[in-house]
C-alpha cells in the first residue's frame, strides 16, 4: 500500500499575518490601522481648521488667481513677457530663470569640481595645496555670504555704462552687465541650422564607426579631419547657396544703458559664480573619495602597460569611481538648484523671488502659492535623481556585477 | 512605546482643531498683557529702533497709542520687524495683531487678502531719487533706465504703469529688503531708487552723501498709509481705527500732550464727550472711560506725532501738506468722537 505524502498546511494565512503585521501578528497589523487612521484624521483636522481660518478672515482661496494680470516686471526673461501678462507666466519666467542658474551653475560646478579634485591628488606639492585650501577656504563659509561677496564685489569693480570697458566695440562690460550682439535669424537661417544638425549626426556616427573598428578589429581610424570638414563645410555649403543665416545686432550706447544687443545681468553672474564654486568644494571632495576608493593596483596596472597618468585616470579609474561618486553627486546637484533659491537677496527674478515673492504679497494667497513652489522644488529634484539614476544604472551596466 | 506616541498624537491633533477659527483679539491682547505690532525694518520717521533698541516713528506712535488705550502703557508693545512681502502673511497667521507699517491702502488689499485698513496716518506718493550727477530733472527723462525697487510693493506695480503709460522702457531690479534696494542703489546697479516720496527722504538720510541726490518732482501715484487688522473682528477693528481718529480729533480740539489733563477737566461738551466725563464712549468701544488721555498723554496728538517724527521737529523735516487738517488746508479728517 502506497502511502501518499501528506500535503504541506497552507503557508497562505501565516505569511499574509506576517507580512501585514510584522512579528506582533495581527495585534500589529490593528495598530497599524489605527495609526495610518490617526494620521489622516491629523492631515484632515489641518485642512479643515486653515479652510475655517480662511473662511472666518474671507480671505480668497483657490487658483483662481493665476488667471490675473501680474502689473510688475522682471528684469531676465527667457520668454516673452509683460506687465500685462498673467500670473501664470510669471511663475513660468521665474522657473525658467531657477532652471536656466541651476543647469549652468551644475555644468561649472562639476567641471570645476573634478579639475580641484584632481589637482589636490595630482603630486605636485604646490598644486595640490592650492586646491586643499580652495576646498577648505569654500566649503567652510556659508553660501549666502558669498553670493553677497560675489554681488557685491563684481559690481564695485565695474565702471558704469558711459565708461563700459569695451571689446572691439563690440562687446562691452559695466556694472548694468555684459553686453554682447544679438543673433538675429534672417531668411538662410533654417538651411544653416539643418545643415549643422546633420554635420553633427554624421560626425556621431563616424566616431561610433571608429569605436567599433578599434575594439573589433583593432583598427585605429583617425575620424576627426572628417568631422572637422563636415562640421564647417556642410554649413558653409548652406550658407553660401542660400545667404547669410544671422547678422549681428550690435548694442550701442543711448541714454542711461545699451540699446540693441543681449545682456548678461551681474546677478545672474554673481549667483552662477557663487553658485558653481561653492558647489564645487564639495564635489572636489566626492570626487577625490571615489577616486582613492579604486584599488591601486589598477593605477599601477594601467602605468605599467605604458598608459599616460591621464589615460590611466581617464579610461580606467574614473570609470570605476564614478559607481562611488554618483549618488552624493546628486545630492550636491539637488543642494546647488535648492540654494539657488538664496537669489532673491541680490535680485535675481529666481522662482522664489517673483512667485513665492512678489506674486505672493500682491494676492497674500500664501497657502497656495508656497504650495506650488514646494511642488515644484520637489519635482525638480525627483527628475534630477531620477536622470542620475539612470546614468548610474547604465555605468554599473556597463562595468558589469 | 507606540501607544504612548499614539495618544501624544491624538492629543495635539485636538489642540489644532479646539483653536477657534472666530478671532476675540481684544481679549487675547488684554490676557496676554503685551500688544503685537508689525513695523518695518527701519525706515526713520516711520519706525526705526535706535541704538539702544527703543522704537520711534509715526507708525510706531500708532501702536504706543493702542497700547496706551488699553494698558495705559505705551511700553507694552511688541515690535515685530517685518520685510515688505512678509507682512501680510504675519498679519494672516495671527502672529501679529495689528500692522503698522506704511503700507498702501488698495482695494485688493482691503478684500482678498483678508485685512482691513483702519484710517490713513500718512498721504504719500511715489516718486523717484536720482544721483544729481546724471542732471535728470524730470521722471520724464528717464527712459531705459535701470531702476532698483523693493519686491512686494505698490511701487512695483504703478513703475510698470508709469512707465508703461509714458511709452518709456526700463529695466526694474527687484530685491527683498529696503537696506539691500538702497545699496544696490548706492553702489551704482540702478539709476533710479523708487519709493513713496517719504520714504525716498528717509533713505537718502543713510546714504554716503545725502546732498548727492535728488527727489524728482513728479508723484506718480496716491499712496494713502495706514494700519490694518484681520478680517472678522469688528471690535478690534473699532478700537484700532478710534485711536487713530482720537489723535487726530485731539489735534483738531486742540488737546496736548502738555494740556490734557487742564483740557480734561473742561466744560465743553465735546472735550467732555471725549475725555469720558459725559457719557461712556470709551466703554463702548472695550476700553475705558478716559482712553483719549491716556493715547494723548502717551503719544500727543497727531500734530505732534507727526512733528516729532517727520515734520518740522525731525531730521526727515517733511512739510505737513497733504496731511494738516482739514480745516487748515490739508485733508486729514477723523470722524467726530460722540
Amino acid at each position: 500500500m502506497a502511502i501518499e505524502p501528506r500535503k504541506p498546511p497552507s503557508q497562505f494565512i501565516p505569511k499574509l499575518q506576517r507580512a501585514l503585521g510584522g512579528r506582533a501578528g495581527w495585534g500589529g497589523f490593528v495598530l497599524q490601522i489605527l495609526f495610518v487612521a490617526a494620521l489622516a484624521w491629523i492631515a484632515y483636522e489641518i485642512v479643515a481648521n486653515a479652510r475655517a481660518n480662511l473662511q472666518a478672515q474671507r480671505i480668497t482661496a483657490g487658483f483662481g488667481f493665476l488667471q490675473n494680470t501680474a502689473g510688475f516686471d522682471v528684469s531676465q526673461n527667457l520668454i516673452p513677457y509683460t506687465g500685462s501678462d498673467t500670473y501664470t507666466r510669471v511663475f513660468l519666467v521665474g522657473l525658467l530663470n531657477t532652471l536656466l542658474v541651476s543647469v549652468i551653475g551644475i555644468f561649472f560646478a562639476t567641471i570645476i569640481g573634478f579639475l580641484v579634485a584632481l589637482g589636490r591628488l595630482s603630486p605636485n606639492w604646490l598644486l595640490s595645496r592650492i586646491a586643499g585650501s580652495y576646498v577648505e577656504l569654500i566649503r567652510n563659509l556659508p553660501p549666502l555670504f558669498q553670493i553677497l561677496f560675489w554681488y557685491l564685489a563684481v559690481l564695485a569693480a565695474l565702471p558704469n555704462p558711459r565708461q563700459s570697458i569695451s571689446l572691439f566695440d563690440i562687446f562691452y562690460l559695466n556694472n548694468r552687465g555684459l553686453v554682447i550682439p544679438k543673433p538675429i535669424g534672417e531668411p538662410g537661417f533654417e538651411p544653416f541650422v539643418v545643415a549643422l544638425v546633420i554635420a553633427i549626426v554624421v560626425s556621431v556616427g563616424l566616431w561610433r564607426y571608429s569605436r567599433w573598428q578599434l575594439f573589433q578589429h583593432g583598427k585605429l581610424i583617425k575620424v576627426w579631419p572628417y568631422a572637422l570638414g563636415l562640421l564647417i563645410g556642410l554649413p558653409l555649403v548652406a550658407a553660401l547657396i542660400f545667404g547669410a543665416p544671422v547678422i549681428f545686432e550690435i548694442p550701442q550706447l543711448k541714454g542711461f544703458n545699451f540699446a540693441g544687443g543681449s545682456r548678461v545681468i551681474p546677478e545672474f553672474v554673481a549667483l552662477t559664480l557663487a553658485l558653481s564654486t561653492y558647489t564645487a568644494a564639495f564635489i572636489a571632495e566626492i570626487v577625490r573619495a571615489g577616486i582613492l576608493s579604486v584599488h591601486s593596483g589598477q593605477m599601477e596596472a594601467g602605468s605599467s602597460l605604458g598608459l599616460q597618468r591621464g589615460s590611466v585616470l581617464r579610461l580606467i579609474v574614473i570609470p570605476q569611481a564614478m559607481r562611488v561618486i554618483l549618488p552624493p553627486l546628486t545630492n550636491q546637484y539637488l543642494n546647488l538648484t535648492k540654494n539657488s533659491s538664496l537669489a532673491v537677496a541680490i535680485g535675481y527674478p529666481d522662482l522664489v523671488s517673483v512667485f513665492a515673492g512678489t506674486t505672493l504679497s500682491q494676492t497674500g494667497q500664501a497657502i497656495e502659492i508656497i504650495g506650488i513652489t514646494m511642488g515644484v522644488y520637489l519635482l525638480i529634484s525627483l527628475v534630477t535623481s531620477a536622470l542620475m539614476s539612470f546614468y548610474g544604472w547604465r555605468i554599473s551596466r556597463s562595468l558589469g556585477p | 512605546m507606540k501607544r504612548v506616541s499614539l495618544v501624544l498624537t491624538l492629543a495635539v491633533a485636538a489642540g489644532l482643531s479646539a483653536q477657534a477659527a472666530s478671532a476675540q483679539t481684544l481679549k487675547t491682547v488684554k490676557d496676554r498683557g503685551m500688544l503685537s505690532c508689525g513695523v518695518s525694518q527701519g525706515l526713520p520717521g516711520f519706525s526705526s529702533p535706535d541704538d539702544k533698541g527703543n522704537w520711534t516713528g509715526l507708525d510706531v506712535d500708532v501702536c504706543r497709542a493702542i497700547a496706551a488705550a488699553i494698558f495705559n502703557d505705551a511700553t507694552k508693545v511688541k515690535f515685530v520687524p517685518l520685510s515688505a512681502k512678509d507682512r501680510f502673511t504675519a498679519l494672516q497667521s495671527g502672529e501679529i495683531d495689528v500692522l503698522s507699517r506704511n503700507t498702501t491702502w488698495t482695494l485688493s488689499r482691503d478684500t482678498s487678502l483678508g485685512a482691513n485698513f483702519t484710517g490713513v496716518t500718512y498721504y504719500d506718493g511715489q516718486g523717484f531719487l536720482v544721483k544729481k550727477s546724471l542732471k535728470v530733472n524730470s521722471a520724464l527723462e528717464l527712459n531705459s533706465a535701470s531702476v532698483c525697487v523693493q519686491t512686494g510693493t505698490t511701487t512695483e506695480q504703478n513703475l510698470a504703469d508709469y512707465f508703461k503709460g509714458n511709452n518709456m522702457k526700463y529695466e526694474v531690479i527687484a530685491f527683498g529688503t529696503a537696506d539691500e534696494t538702497v545699496k544696490a542703489y548706492e553702489s551704482g546697479r540702478c539709476d533710479v531708487f523708487t519709493s513713496d516720496v517719504s520714504q525716498l527722504y528717509a533713505e537718502r538720510l543713510k546714504l554716503a552723501n545725502p546732498a548727492d541726490h535728488a527727489v524728482l518732482p513728479e508723484v506718480i501715484s496716491k499712496e494713502p498709509l495706514g494700519p490694518m487688522v484681520r478680517h472678522g473682528d469688528d471690535q478690534w477693528f473699532d478700537v484700532v481705527k478710534w485711536t487713530l481718529f482720537a489723535m487726530v480729533d485731539a489735534e483738531e480740539l486742540g488737546v496736548t500732550q502738555k494740556n490734557v489733563d487742564e483740557m480734561a477737566k473742561s466744560d465743553k461738551p465735546e472735550l467732555k464727550r471725549a475725555f469720558g466725563t459725559d457719557g461712556n464712549l470709551g466703554e463702548q468701544l472695550g476700553l475705558t472711560k478716559d482712553w483719549v488721555s491716556r493715547i494723548v498723554k502717551a503719544v500727543g496728538n497727531y500734530g505732534e506725532s507727526f512733528d516729532r517724527n517727520v515734520g518740522a521737529g525731525s531730521k526727515l523735516g517733511i512739510a505737513r501738506g497733504l496731511n494738516q487738517l482739514w480745516n487748515k488746508g490739508g485733508i486729514q479728517y477723523a470722524p467726530p468722537i460722540r
